[in-house]
């Protein structure tokens, strides 16, 4: 009964869905954003197919051939090779799976993590409350990129650790918009009813509140992702994030770094793609805020 | 005022002596500190009498113990690359770091207050849209690879300044607008906001209406109030800025802490990590501590709460 209560309260007028559907029309950015992001998703998940050559194959006869618009190019490398020869174009393309993936999977880890956190404290309040916020506190003063790259470092990396490090200290803001989301939700009528008829707390807080937080928790989720994908980069750039050979932009960069002065192509590349992805993702999240929890609008 | 001090220098103690900890044993996540410090192919023996030497081999709490006994007073033990004491490396390095983060925190606040106010007395102009854009590329730029790209435009395309190294104030101008550029659309956002809620103020139109000056409402009504939050901010960004200047200070060749802690990171010299990771930490909870207090102070209302 009580179920069926939650999701009438508080809105009038047609189906969240249909709102949000007919917000994001008059949102071209959310729209540029959702778009842009979809196409690299797809570029990411078809890069066995688009991919021209073994995104790892060397050929050390043909390192360092320039891109399409330079001269010296080669019609077999239409984006150029590095170092040691590899297809550029195929290194993207595979350097977006790790982008994407990590992100994904860093943004979900710590959203479990900062949700927990976030609505324990927000739902119980009093002590717990206090030492959930004396904890968001603590990590917010440890140094991320160097508690990141000597973990890393200190565990061994590998794309397991990369991803349980970076978990562990991004849950950060999931946890601040948790808490003070279910400090509103708390008091609302539905919820009271819900304690009337006597359903239980975990009941409560899974059945009741968190679905009202999707919404903020979406938003939230979309801007850590670029966050991990940041990251990420700037881990795998220093040389204790991703590991060579695979590709990642990040280490991309560090690769070409060598050839700055006669090829900056290589450096310029991957961080554009970087960009353009992080882009895409916190313009979505803004869009996706201002349509469906404006509240969350720091 | 005095309760509400005491009450936040108790809980900046606490978050201090917990980030003690934390950075105490994030070394451990290694599971054997001595084997982690002789690095690939160490001995066995060598790895003992590295135990002992720094004592690996007492209690966990033990070891805390004497490790925050000796920091409390500076003395973060001795750098097995350097065979310096790491205090003695910290203090040499520590002024490079300040000032590239004084430089970017300079620059941030520069690009970010005029353009903020700016951008709230006329919403949604030209000069709005260029806030904004500013504002939604500097948050998605990684800033290793911004330093990258200035360094191919300025450095080699039209050479102006020097690449690397801090010879003289030319070397900090790339690092400082890197590193500024990322701290400036956290300011821009809350200066732009925080104007546009003052400006709507009932006090203001008094002001206006008593035919004040535009500059003068705005300059000493309305910023006053809106630069609040952002003290509190600055306080924040100056932390992460810290923590930044690992990436800036590798990617200019600056021989700040930041590089240093990477470089004692690749080469495994633990204690020197522990002590960078405590000192950003406790700046961190020093400027965060002073930002409460001056805002406490400027905004009455945060006190009773």
């Amino acid at each position: 009964m009580s179920g069926a209560l939650a999701p009438s309260e508080g809105i009038a007028g047609p189906r969240p869905g249909a709102r949000v559907l007919a917000a994001s029309a008059r949102h071209p950015g959310l729209v540029a954003g959702l778009a842009v992001l979809l196409l690299l998703t797809v570029a990411a998940l078809a890069a066995p197919l688009l991919a021209p050559h073994d995104p790892y194959a060397q050929d050390l006869a043909n390192r360092i051939v320039p891109p399409a618009w330079m001269d010296g190019a080669k019609t077999a490398h239409p984006l150029g090779t590095d170092h040691l020869g590899r297809d550029y174009l195929s290194r993207l393309l595979y350097g977006a799976r790790v982008s994407l993936g990590i992100g994904l999977a860093v943004a979900l880890l710590s959203g479990l993590i900062g949700t927990a956190l976030g609505v324990t404290a927000g739902y119980f309040g009093g002590r717990i409350d206090m030492i959930i916020s004396f904890v968001v506190t603590t990590r917010l003063a440890l140094p991320i990129v160097l508690v990141a790259l000597a973990a890393v470092a200190l565990v061994g990396a590998s794309l397991q650790t990369l991803v349980a490090v970076m978990a562990l200290l991004l849950w950060d803001r999931y946890a601040v918009v948790m808490r003070a989301a279910t400090q509103q939700m708390r008091s609302r009528a539905f919820v009271t009813a819900a304690r009337a008829v006597g359903c239980s707390t975990p009941r409560i807080i899974v059945a009741e509140i968190l679905p009202n937080l999707a919404n903020q928790l979406i938003v939230v989720a979309t801007l850590e992702m670029a966050q991990a994908i940041l990251l990420e980069a700037a881990l795998s750039f220093l040389g204790l994030g991703v590991q060579a050979p695979i590709p990642s932009w990040g280490l991309m960069i560090a690769e070409g770094k060598e050839h700055i002065l006669f090829e900056p192509w290589l450096i310029f590349m991957p961080g554009a793609l970087l960009v353009l992805l992080v882009l895409a993702i916190n313009t979505l999240g803004d869009g996706l805020r201002d349509v469906a929890a404006p509240s969350t609008r720091a | 005022m005095l309760r509400f001090a005491l009450r936040r220098l108790l809980v900046a103690l606490l978050v201090a002596l917990a980030v003690s900890a934390a950075s105490f044993l994030l070394v451990f996540l290694a599971g054997d500190p001595a084997v982690a410090m002789l690095g690939q192919g160490g001995r066995a023996e060598d790895a003992a009498a590295l135990r002992t030497l720094y004592g690996f081999d007492r209690p966990l709490p033990i070891q805390y113990a004497a490790w925050l006994a000796k920091a409390l007073v500076g003395d973060f033990g001795r750098s097995q690359f350097f065979n310096l004491p790491v205090a003695a490396i910290l203090w040499e390095r520590l002024p490079t770091t300040m000032t590239l983060g004084v430089c970017g925190l300079a620059f941030a606040l520069a690009l970010s207050l005029p353009l903020g106010i700016l951008a709230a007395l006329r919403p949604n102009s030209a000069l709005d849209r260029i806030a904004l854009l500013v504002a939604v590329t500097g948050q998605a730029i990684p800033s290793f690879w911004l330093g990258l790209m200035l360094i191919v435009l300025l450095g080699v395309v039209f050479p102006v300044l020097p690449i690397s190294g801090a010879d003289d104030w030319r070397g900090f101008v790339l690092p400082t607008v890197v590193l500024g550029y990322y701290a400036t659309p956290g300011f821009m956002r809350l200066t732009r906001a925080g104007m546009i809620d003052v400006l709507e103020a009932d006090f203001i139109r008094t002001a206006r209406a008593k035919g004040l000056s535009a500059p003068d409402v705005v300059l000493r009504h309305a910023l006053p109030n809106a630069i609040i939050p952002v003290v509190s901010l600055a306080a924040v960004q100056f932390g992460f800025m810290l923590s930044g200047s690992i990436v800036i200070e590798s990617v200019f060749a600056l021989n700040g802490v930041g590089r240093l802690a990477w470089e004692s990171i690749t080469r495994s010299d633990l204690p020197v990590v522990q002590a960078i990771v405590l000192v950003f930490a406790v700046i961190y909870v020093i400027l965060t501590l002073a930002a409460d207090l001056l805002n406490a102070w400027l905004d009455p209302r945060i006190r009773a709460a």
